[in-house]
């Protein structure tokens, strides 16, 4: 290569191959990740537009009425809502203090290293098993019977594992010279974790708990053996219809049950069906990005 | 100086895993004195600190043997580690403001140690800010956050901080790493005020600064001492190892 000064900015073919290199895998990826969107929006697109006929607010607030083939879903939408805010209340905390242990506290050693190992485990049993072993755990071991009880612990077991690897992570991203300001000074771990830790990890903590919500809603295996029916009586509205040791309606088991089991049921009812749960999963994730960033903006170093 | 020491390190060893970063340091520190610790990076310079005020204790592999006396009380056995870690102020190499007020970060150790009434706070962070030089620049927005200052006003706070918990021992790790020139000169001029308070370490690699300030200093090398003795015989052109006089005039290392 010429690198005398006044051919020092000319295009080479060999500069003009890299830019060419360059701009093409710039291209590559970027495709690939706006790929990512069409999916979702023909998702969108296909069930608002199947749903269209049935939707509307009385589809939320109405109870299935004709054997199912008509009316709304409340009874399923507010069960939903019950199922995945017990599973939580139970499963965040436990999560979030054993994360704690798990990132703050623990040192390397065999014990350690099993509890790390059964978080690892446990978030890779398919749902279905995990459905079985609710039923075996709750349903009958512990004697709660097919409820909402024993549906959301199951749910709870199920979200655990994730929710304690996404407050692991949340944790591990507080720099370690922050603590180790407060150790010079003489504070104690939990003084440390209570005074910076966890004021600045928890905003990755609740996001990783609100992304549960999705899941928890979503799944139907572990619900339908353990407390979810295909039809429950509920007055239309109502704001708390179900006692925690009832059985209850959920939208994901609802959708299942339109779909496979109700003959003749009009088209658009199991589509509003579906509009609904993605509805109320979207609202929710839309929440979960406003608040991180809520408290981005809001960051402290 | 003749005094009964207030630092004693005999035979002081340390290994990270298998690998021994310490071979049996043994020297004393005394009272108001300013303590220079010179040596190239690698040398065990802070890996000595934090032996001192026990924070080796959240490195999962390091093993450490010998003794350390602070006050006549072995360091390795005391029964309160944090009240130990309060006796010593510690200002590690990069500046570190906490993600609190300016107010809270220099509030923090005295709150951990139980004082909570609002004038005593009040009294306490504003004597820590004027000792590290920082009171005039923020005392109209001790509600701001810390780690908004500046390089040079965090490691000011980083010092504040440290002097919060009222040590009798200050250690200061490479301080001037992440700051200019002239803070360096006011930050040594607090130093030079603080000694007649407490007793100065000072880990550099600037060993004019530790010409500077030390009274005496220690030569560290690979973990082994090469030379401990007054900061005029050190640096002067007759120390009492070739070594010194290579590495303190820029010879090798």
């Amino acid at each position: 290569m010429n690198s005398s000064p006044e051919n020092l900015f000319t295009e080479t073919p060999q500069v003009r191959r890299k830019l060419r290199q360059e701009t093409c895998a710039k291209w590559v990826f970027a495709s690939m990740a706006g790929l990512m969107i069409i999916p979702l929006l023909l998702i969108l697109g296909y069930l608002v537009q199947r749903a269209w006929p049935s939707l509307s607010l009385g589809f939320l607030l109405d109870v299935p009425t004709h054997g199912m083939r008509d009316g709304g879903v409340w009874p399923a939408f507010v069960g939903t809502i019950y199922l995945v805010f017990l599973s939580l209340a139970v499963s965040a905390p436990i999560g979030i203090l054993a994360a704690v242990y798990l990132n703050e506290y623990a040192r390397d050693n065999w014990f350690n290293r099993i509890i790390n190992l059964a978080v690892i485990n446990l978030a890779g049993v398919p749902s279905i098993v995990h459905a079985l072993f609710g039923l075996g755990a709750f349903v009958y071991a512990a004697r709660f019977g097919c409820s909402i009880v024993s549906a959301s612990l199951t749910l709870a077991i199920m979200t655990l594992p994730v929710i304690i690897a996404s407050t692991r992570e949340a944790l591990a991203s507080v720099p370690r010279s922050f603590r180790e300001a407060c150790w010079n000074v003489g504070a104690t771990r939990w003084q440390t974790i209570r005074a910076v830790v966890l004021p600045n990890a928890i905003s990755g903590i609740l996001t990783g708990i609100i992304l549960q919500v999705s899941r928890a809603a979503g799944e139907t295996a572990p619900i339908m053996f353990t407390g979810a029916v295909f039809f429950k009586a509920v007055q239309k509205g109502a704001i708390l219809p179900y006692s925690l040791t009832d059985q209850c309606m959920a939208l994901s088991m609802h959708l299942f049950t339109l779909a496979t089991q109700v003959p003749d049921v009009k088209e658009s009812i199991p589509f509003a069906t579906a509009v609904v749960l993605m509805g109320s999963v979207l609202l929710v994730n839309t929440a979960a990005i406003g608040l991180r960033l809520y408290l981005r903006a809001h960051k402290k170093w | 100086m003749k005094s009964k020491p207030q630092i004693e390190v005999r035979d002081l060893r340390l290994s990270y895993g298998s690998k021994e970063v310490i071979h049996g340091l043994s020297f004393d520190i005394f009272h108001h004195e300013i303590f220079g610790v010179i040596g190239p990076s690698q040398s065990g310079k802070t890996s000595l600190l934090r032996c001192i005020n026990r924070t080796i204790d959240f490195t999962p592999d390091a093993r450490v043997s010998g003794t350390i006396r602070v006050d006549g009380e072995d360091v390795r056995q005391t029964r309160d580690v944090h009240a130990l870690r309060r006796r010593i102020g510690m200002v590690a190499p990069l500046p570190v403001g906490l993600p609190m007020s300016i107010y809270d970060n220099v509030a923090f150790a005295p709150r951990c140690s139980g004082l909570k009434r609002k004038d005593d706070l009040d009294a306490m962070v504003e004597r820590c800010l004027r000792q590290a030089a920082l009171w005039d620049e923020v005392k109209d927005r001790l509600d701001s956050l810390g780690t908004k200052l500046s390089g040079g006003q965090q490691q000011r706070l980083t010092i504040a901080r440290a002097l919060s918990h009222q040590p009798d021992i200050l250690c200061l790790d490479e301080f001037s790493i992440a700051i200019d020139p002239v803070t360096t000169m006011r930050i040594e001029d607090v130093l030079r005020e603080l000694r007649q308070e407490m007793t100065i370490i000072l880990v550099t690699n600037l060993t004019q600064q530790a010409r500077r300030l030390a009274d005496r200093t220690l030569f560290l090398w690979n973990g082994e001492v090469v030379e401990l003795d007054s900061s005029e015989v050190i640096f002067s052109d007759r120390p009492g190892r070739q070594q010194t006089y290579d590495y303190v005039n820029g010879i090798f290392g």
